[in-house]
């Protein structure tokens, strides 16, 4: 027989599976009425003999799908069973939409943070190679990783064995004239070799050529594409034309693909070759610049880093005093593009997949309950035949069409929230992070959603698989049978609800933390206050305010016409404002001191006479500025209580007399006053040593306006843009904001905001699933002892006795899921205490709280059913079975 | 009814094949020559049959047509085809080299 025609007559019989059926009926019963024929023939009465045929006759059902098993497909049955699944999720809807809400949830939650793991942390960098790329900086006593010296930049380039190329990059702001006045732009000045380096070509015209980042070459940029879309309208002529930067015409010689983007410097506009040095990159002691490095073929990092400390030491040698103390580092771009994030986005995949476990145990436990009540179902199948196999199957295929409908469902929620969570990342935040951008659905996050969900088909298809293993056909037919089957259940339910519990202590304790992070990080000591403080930078043209004096004039003009806007209590400029960063420091010396050539680095800052009383920060001693310490009066500072602490230990400051490392005449100021500390650096930094010198006495083209209002912070930003371009309409402004937003966005406490919120997420869902497990764990085992109940009452037991007997069992599962939990979350806590703020991870109040809240939510859901279990009618539940 | 004799494994189709090379019959008519053939010791379970007798249909050793009874009943009647026969003979070579194995098995005890 050839296995084709073999196949064709199956098939046929499929199609005619309505005549297969009927015939095989009629031909069966034929053989009942031959052999009921039979019996009446041996002289049996016609009752007895139908009976008699039936009885031989046997099982006619089991008999006809023995017989259809005989010439139909194994695919037919898969569709039998499918359909039955279906048929058992629309008879309990309700069981079904919480079991697929589930599943959607868990599974659309860790999809989601995948994708976001995936794009920041396992999708390489756009560039060649770039495993090969290395971020190349010095390091200092202050800074682990701090800015390159244009000098130290070009010694490194010469003198490395390690690089087949060493470029650097530094961003700058750009005044764009465009035909509605002049406009801040923010562009990046690189090396010539920079786009080479990267393996980046141009889209469109050419990139820089070698040579052009020289002093005195032709000034030239390149457009982003975006910049091209938005400014150029995507004109391919573009290539040629001039633009004007900082009054001075650049030549567009090239545009960038689309694809391409630099994290660090995600907003720029324009990027050009380094060409003219600026004031700092003239000394080799001025650090503004960051390098890239492609490592030659078969060197290793460890070596690269080896060959640079090797030339840093030389040049401290040679150069000791700018370089002295100044080694090297060099460490893969990509852990300068997501280092910072690395953290958090592992442990919200660490929260997402907890979530996801919850989850699946909590269906998976669900799943047991359903199948324990349909133990009579079942126990029927059995005895009418269907095999265990076959019966298994059937459960599987249920935990199956669980998972598969949770893991579509889940695969869309994810897609819709990996678009509003890259959304909401403010601007500023989303531009450092350009991986971020094309944030969606692709073959990695389906992989894993498609992983996941075939875990979860695992998990939901074993548990009832296994359980059924346990249990015997026949206690199941027993009249109301409470056989070793609910022992399998108490000990397996029991089980994943300790599981569920421990799980949710992980991520309460967890959500605990970073909230506490969270909250700390927000109430750090600032040193001023934050309400009512408007901000916006202000870039002057240096073509236009040309010396320090026409710039202090429009400082002062600043300050007075704004002084003037109603509302507006008092305004004051800064050179970078508070809660920004440790940078823009100073090495400085005290006159009178001993001195070996140490670098103490310190904030600098030049403020107006008016800035910090605008702030509200608090003099200790001495006095503030005035408008009138100028460049005509003696050079003053004021320091910050930490610079006065740490070096000035028990002594008066005040007219103490500081200047930089060689102590230059014109260097020298003298203190005027102390300040508390105003909180310059980022949130969760340390409080560095600062000093204040007057904005008269070293004014700059670039500043920020301060603004102290009575009224809403956030509607004096429009008129402050207005009044400063009515002061000159050249004056490019940007970045308005008020103060406590800004604070808001800064990264760490947008770091921490999200996580903390997330994992709170995901610790509320938790901490309610593992309460609703332990409630239908608690629920179910009542159901089953009704009778039991029953008869300890009619003996006599106390409804005392009877919570002592429900809330016991509870209270073993809440108390080893708890303590298992504890342990757990001190674990993980340790895993993410990078993302600690102020917090230990083995935080006492914390644990506790968690510990207490799970276990009041927990007995209060074990209460429910225990109070139904002890208003249990005696008589009642005796002849209830 | 007449304690039933479970049939050596694997027999049951070469019963039913040699019933039908005598005369086709119908499902209960395979049954009854069976029973009776084997003087009421073999007893062919209905829940075996039909799934014989369709795997039979399957394999293209049988072919089934619906004819009437003598008692003018509409019946399934079973026909050996030549494929059939052929298997038959497989069958029965089989069986009968299983057979006499078995004796020698048995018969060697006793004459040791």
């Amino acid at each position: 027989m050839n296995p084709l025609s073999h196949f064709v007559k199956k098939l046929s019989i499929l199609f005619g599976r309505q005549r297969f059926q009927s015939e095989l009926d009629e031909e069966m019963t034929f053989h009942r009425e031959q052999a009921e024929k039979e019996f009446l023939a041996a002289g049996m009465m016609p009752e007895a003999a139908r009976y008699a045929a039936m009885r031989q006759f046997g099982n006619s059902t089991r008999l006809k799908e023995q017989t259809h098993e005989v010439v139909g497909f194994r695919a037919e049955t898969v569709f039998q069973d499918l359909n039955f699944a279906l048929r058992q999720l629309r008879r309990n809807p309700g069981f079904a939409v919480t079991a697929i809400l589930i599943l959607v949830l868990g599974i659309g939650v860790s999809v989601a943070i995948f994708g976001f793991v995936d794009a920041a942390l396992l999708q390489p960098l756009p560039y060649a190679a770039p495993n090969r790329l290395m971020a190349v900086d010095e390091s200092g006593a202050a800074f682990p990783v701090s800015n390159l010296s244009y000098y130290d930049y070009l010694d490194w380039k010469r003198l490395n064995r390690s690089f087949s190329s060493l470029e650097v990059y530094g961003g700058t702001g750009y005044l764009l004239r465009t035909s509605a006045g002049a406009e801040p732009v923010q562009a990046v000045r690189v090396s010539d070799g920079f786009f080479r380096t990267l393996g980046v070509h141009p889209m469109l015209g050419r990139d820089f050529a070698p040579g052009e980042d020289r002093p005195g070459q032709a000034k030239i940029a390149m457009l982003s594409y975006a910049t091209w879309l938005k400014r150029f309208g995507a004109r391919r002529d573009v290539i040629g034309q001039t633009i004007d930067l900082n009054s001075q015409t650049y030549t567009i010689v090239g545009v960038l693909p689309r694809e391409f983007a630099f994290a660090p410097h995600g907003d720029a506009e324009f990027w050009a070759p380094l060409q003219d040095l600026n004031g700092c990159e003239q000394r080799r002691s001025c650090h503004n610049l960051d390098g890239i490095g492609r490592l030659r073929d078969g060197v290793t990092l460890q070596s690269a880093v080896a060959d640079l400390k090797n030339i840093a030491a030389q040049l401290e040698r040679q150069y000791p005093g700018s370089n002295q103390g100044q080694g090297a580092v060099a460490l893969p771009l990509a852990e300068i593009i997501v280092g910072d994030v690395r953290p958090i986005l592992l442990a919200l995949l660490g929260g997402a997949g907890l979530l996801l476990l919850i989850a699946c145990v909590n269906v998976a436990s669900l799943m047991l309950v359903r199948s324990e009540s349909r133990r009579r179902e079942i126990a029927v199948r059995g005895a009418l035949g269907a095999t265990p196999a076959r019966l298994t199957r059937q459960f599987v295929t249920e935990g199956l069409l669980l998972a598969v409908s949770g893991g579509l469902g889940g695969v869309v929620l994810a897609a819709w929230t990996m678009t509003v969570l890259t959304r909401l990342l403010p601007k500023g935040v989303a531009t450092q992070m350009p991986y971020l951008a094309d944030l969606r659905l692709n073959s990695h996050t389906l992989a894993f959603a498609a992983a996941v969900c075939l875990l979860a088909s695992l998990l939901l298809a074993a548990t009832p698989a296994i359980q059924l293993s346990f249990q015997k056909i026949r206690d199941g037919l027993a009249e109301g049978g409470r056989g070793n089957g609910s022992r399998v259940w108490r000990r397996f339910g029991a089980n994943l609800v300790v599981v569920e519990l421990a799980v949710a202590v992980v991520l309460l304790v967890g959500a605990g933390l970073l909230g506490q992070s969270f909250y700390r990080l927000l109430h750090v000591p600032l040193g001023f206050e934050t309400d009512h403080l408007a901000t916006v930078q202000v870039i002057a043209p240096d073509t236009i305010f040309k010396n320090d004096q026409q710039r202090v004039a429009l400082g002062r003009e600043v300050v007075r016409r704004i002084s003037a806007l109603p509302g507006v209590q008092s305004v004051g400029l800064t050179s970078v404002p508070p809660v920004a960063c440790n940078c823009n420091t100073d090495w400085i010396r005290f006159v009178g001191k001993p001195f070996h050539g140490e670098h103490n680095e310190v904030n600098q800052r030049d403020v107006s006479a008016e800035y910090l009383a605008t702030l509200k920060a608090k003099l200790v001693r001495g006095r503030l500025f005035a408008d009138g310490d100028d460049a005509s009066k003696p050079r003053v500072v004021l320091i910050n209580e930490t610079l006065a602490r740490k070096y000035f230990p028990g002594e008066d400051p005040v007219g103490k007399k500081i200047g930089d490392g060689d102590l230059t005449p014109a260097s020298i100021r003298e203190v005027i006053g102390v300040v508390a500390d105003v909180r310059e650096g980022a949130l969760d930094a340390d409080i560095w040593p600062t000093e204040y010198t007057p904005f008269n006495q070293g004014p700059d083209n670039y500043f920020v306006v301060v603004t102290r209002t009575a009224q809403d912070d956030g509607s004096l930003l429009p008129t402050l843009v207005r009044t400063l371009h009515s002061i000159d309409p050249n004056l490019g402004t940007m970045d308005e904001s008020t103060m406590n937003l800004r604070i808001g966005s800064t990264q760490p406490a947008l770091l921490h905001r999200v996580s903390s919120w997330l994992v709170g997420g995901f610790a509320a869902v938790a901490l309610l699933l593992g309460v609703v497990g332990l409630y239908g764990v608690v629920a179910y085992s009542v159901s089953q002892r009704t009778r039991e109940i029953g008869v300890r009452m009619a003996l006599g037991a106390q409804r005392s006795s009877v919570y002592s007997l429900v809330l016991g069992e509870a209270t073993r599962l809440i108390a080893l899921g708890i303590s298992l939990g504890l342990v757990g979350a001190v674990a993980a806590a340790l895993l993410i205490r990078k993302l600690l703020f102020g917090v230990q991870a083995w935080d006492a109040a914390t644990l506790v709280s968690v510990a207490v809240l799970l276990a009041v939510s927990a007995l209060l859901a074990s209460y429910i059913p225990a109070r139904r279990a002890a208003s249990v009618n005696p008589t009642d539940a005796l002849r209830a079975e | 009814m007449a304690k039933k004799s479970d049939l050596l494994p694997g027999t049951l189709d070469m019963l039913i094949l040699k019933t039908l090379a005598r005369a086709p019959l119908h499902g209960y008519g395979i049954a009854l020559s069976i029973k009776r053939s084997s003087d009421d010791v073999l007893t062919v379970e209905e829940g075996s049959l039909y799934p014989a007798l369709q795997r039979l249909l399957l394999q293209g050793w049988v072919n089934a047509e619906w004819k009437m009874t003598e008692t003018k009943r509409r019946a399934r009647f079973y026909t050996l085809t030549t494929a059939g026969r052929k298997q038959l003979g497989i069958e029965l070579t089989q069986f009968e080299v299983m057979i006499a194995a078995i004796g020698r098995v048995l018969r060697d005890p006793l004459e040791a």
